[in-house]
């Protein structure tokens, strides 16, 4: 019975906290929010040097061959300093689905790329998930035609693995011809969402057509799992922020960490997301080691932290009154990627009631 | 990670399933509490500690099994009675508390004479720690106790008393040295509850039952050698006993239960002719609750592992008695909203649901957010001892 990090794992974390804690500062987040491409160069080039960018891609393709808890033990670290990365498009959901449905000619061709840091991945499959506004790809003789929205890290992407319906995976290159790509722009600039209208576009099959629905919703359940991952982190830095600026704020005569009202919202945001912390853990495992498990936990673990993610959202910038108010703490940066993760690839009220039918409970 | 116990451990659950399914049929009602064990509980108590099912480490010698301690083989047994719906033998904060603190700090007279029995269930005993003035801040305890002719004279009040109205015995704290400071001026002493001068009673609570007690001591004489430990050092014999009850509020395993018997109940019952899980409204509370359900169990996963390994990590432990006790309470109220009207039905009604056990643990949960620590107690140690926030600054005193 070992249930929690290896050594190894150990290793890996600390190696990414201490990267992206050096790399990653609160200015540079300023900075790139401006731009809102979800990408930076120097950011990614690092990740690239650690070896991370790999790490659900087999050593034979180039990647660390590592494992799915790997990958949220980095999506984490990603999310506690809301890096502006597209890992969870190309370095989790994009390997997911090329590894599950790809020939080995498109493993050999895609899958070193991404390892080294020279291809990035968007991922639209949003209208599995719901349909709005009409979208959805279709895919007939080798040209895919429609609408893909809320593409993740779609804006600085080299280009896109598509839903075209349920059960089929479609790869387009960026700027072909007929594609369209739109910036969508959310709350959360630390991410590129993007619109693609596709009309004829040039497309390539990833496995069969009509026959890859297993491989879709592995790649909803590797993205939903990675996205409970990044609240985990993105929350468990609020909570810090609000604990920490508690102690130093002084107001008649004591540090306000010192007043119950404020401690016992900081122990209510702890104690609802401490449990978080193994519920991530224990899907990710499922992921890879638990396949009868892995689509329920990813359900109940992206809509649950999604749940204990927004108050702490709120309560930290409570906490710090009207300055978390203000765009000077920056706190507004993970409030917003709160936001936009709660939402990704199904809000926590659609996401649950998959697991009901998953479960049996109603009819599909 | 590796999720599986071993297979040594796989070859004792077997053993554990093999003696539940050959003895499970003599195990006592596993929900039957609050009274003086009957013969049929001695009888399974017996039975228990014989096989190392209750008991396990408590040396042969005075009565238990004397097996090695064993974290898994332990979580086995829970899991697999738990599991059989199978009393796992006598409860009781004898059994719990006194017998694994006269194994720490009592004399062997004092284990000759009480481990065996209590083990047995011929002696239960009540615990008097808490007092009207003395709850979260037990410490601060009145209850006065001076030596006149060899005896302690023990004059004060207790209350919370759980089971001092069929109790053999009491294991009570009580202010031997009043000029010394609160927390060195407290003794533990055993007493019988048929002693003069002791008056109990009942405190009916909000379920309609009277499992709790007021106790009255006046000029209640016990023997000097009544004492564990030495005379002022009952603070620290009594944090060696707590250290003990911890784990025992919000286990997820309860949670886990409850929940499965709404899914039932949501799937069986009916309103307007519609299934109540097809109701969209409750079947989205349901889901809710399963989540958190689920991130309580993995957090168990994750203490085990480091009660095995001895990594000591204290926040996933301060966390499980706050958020587990309000879980239970939440799924417990799912169950009464889904009901609506047939879930307010109580005592022995027409049309009553499951016995009517909604409405009595909903309460009853609400005692256990309340008892071993207030939510709100809770909060305070998880920001001061968890977070590090400091404590509310001392009352200046006026003059």
């Amino acid at each position: 019975m070992e249930f929690g990090y290896s050594e190894e794992q150990k290793m890996l974390d600390e190696s990414i906290r201490r990267f992206v804690n050096s790399e990653i500062p609160l200015d540079r987040i300023r900075e790139l929010v401006l731009e809102g491409t979800g990408f930076d160069q120097a950011i990614w080039s690092g990740l690239a040097e650690l070896g991370v960018l790999g790490v659900l891609i087999p050593e034979e393709f180039g990647g660390a061959g590592m494992g799915f808890l790997d990958a949220t033990i980095i999506q984490e670290s990603l999310g506690y300093v809301v890096a502006p990365a597209p890992f969870l498009g190309t370095s989790i959901m994009a390997p997911t689905a090329i590894l599950t449905a790809g020939s080995d000619d498109q493993k050999n061709k895609w899958l070193p790329e991404i390892a080294a840091g020279n291809l990035k991945i968007g991922l639209g499959l949003s209208e599995v998930t719901g349909i709005r506004e009409n979208a959805g790809v279709s895919f007939n003789g080798g040209k895919a035609s429609g609408k893909a929205m809320f593409v993740i890290d779609g804006e600085c992407a080299d280009g896109y693995i598509l839903a075209a319906g349920k059960d089929t995976l479609v790869w387009v290159t960026a700027g072909a011809a007929g594609l369209t790509k739109t910036k969508l722009n959310t709350v959360d600039n630390t991410r590129g969402v993007v619109e693609l209208v596709l009309d004829g576009v040039e497309a390539e099959l990833i496995g069969t057509q009509g026959g890859e629905a297993a491989a879709v919703q592995k790649t909803i359940d590797a993205g939903r799992t990675a996205l409970a991952a990044d609240l985990l982190g993105t929350s468990q830095r609020m909570l810090e922020r609000a604990v920490e600026y508690a102690k130093e704020r002084k107001q008649f005569n004591r540090v306000i960490a010192s007043f119950q009202g404020l401690k016992h919202t900081c122990a209510t945001m702890a104690a609802d997301l401490e449990p978080c912390r193994a519920m991530v853990w224990y899907a990710a495992h499922c992921q890879q080691e638990i396949a009868d498990e892995a689509t329920l936990l990813a359900c109940q673990v992206k809509s649950h932290l999604s749940e204990v993610s927004t108050p702490i959202a709120n309560d930290t910038t409570l906490v710090h009154g009207g300055m978390g108010f203000t765009d000077l703490m920056g706190l507004h940066f993970w409030f917003k990627r709160i936001g936009l993760s709660r939402q990704l690839l199904g809000s926590p009220e659609a996401v649950r009631e998959e697991a009901a039918v998953l479960q049996g409970w109603i009819a599909a | 990670m590796d999720l599986s116990y071993g297979k040594e451990y796989d070859v004792y659950r077997e053993e554990v399933r093999a003696f539940i399914k050959e003895h499970g049929h003599k195990s006592p009602d596993s929900s039957k509490q609050g009274n003086k064990p009957d013969a049929e509980d001695k009888a399974w108590q017996k039975l228990l500690i014989e096989r190392g099912y209750a008991a396990r480490i408590i040396p042969k010698e005075y009565g238990g099994y004397g097996g090695e301690a064993d974290l898994l083989k332990s979580v086995i047994i829970d899991e697999e009675f738990d599991g059989a719906g199978v009393s796992k033998g006598l409860g009781g904060q004898g059994i719990s508390m006194l017998v694994p603190t006269l194994l720490e700090l009592g004399t062997d007279e004092q284990k000759e004479k009480w481990i065996e029995p209590t083990l047995m269930g011929e002696i239960f005993w009540a615990q008097g720690y808490s007092e009207p003035g003395a709850g979260s801040d037990l410490a601060s305890l009145q209850t006065k106790a001076h030596v006149e002719d060899g005896k302690f004279v023990i004059n004060g009040q207790k209350i919370w008393t759980s089971s001092a109205h069929f109790a053999d015995m009491m294991f009570i704290l009580v202010r031997t040295e009043p000029d010394a400071p609160k927390h060195k001026g407290i003794s533990y002493l055993l007493l019988p509850m048929d002693t003069p001068g002791i008056e109990i009673r009942p405190l009916v609570t909000m379920t309609g039952e009277a499992t709790f007690n007021e106790v009255f001591f006046e000029d209640v004489k016990v023997p000097t050698d009544q004492i564990v430990a030495n005379r002022g050092e009952g603070w620290m014999v009594a944090n060696a006993t707590l250290k003990h009850e911890r784990g025992m509020l919000g286990d997820p395993r309860q949670s886990s239960s409850l929940l499965h018997q709404v899914i039932e109940l949501m799937n069986e019952e009916s309103v307007n002719g519609v299934k109540l899980m097809d109701s969209p409204i409750f079947r989205d509370r349901l889901l809710k609750l399963q989540g958190r359900v689920m991130a309580m169990q993995y957090n168990s996963m994750r203490l085990l592992t480091n009660d095995l390994s001895g990594n000591v990590e204290l926040m996933p432990i301060l966390v499980v008695k706050l958020i587990g006790t309000h879980l239970n309470q939440d799924i417990c109220g799912l169950a009464i909203d889904a009901l609506g009207e047939l879930g307010v039905l109580y005592d022995d009604s027409k049309y009553l649901r499951n016995s009517g056990m909604w409405q009595t643990r909903y309460m009853f949960m609400l005692g256990l957010i309340i008892g071993g620590g207030t939510s709100h107690i809770q909060k305070n140690i998880i920001s001061e001892h968890g977070l590090g926030m400091p404590r509310e600054p001392k009352p200046q005193k006026t003059a």
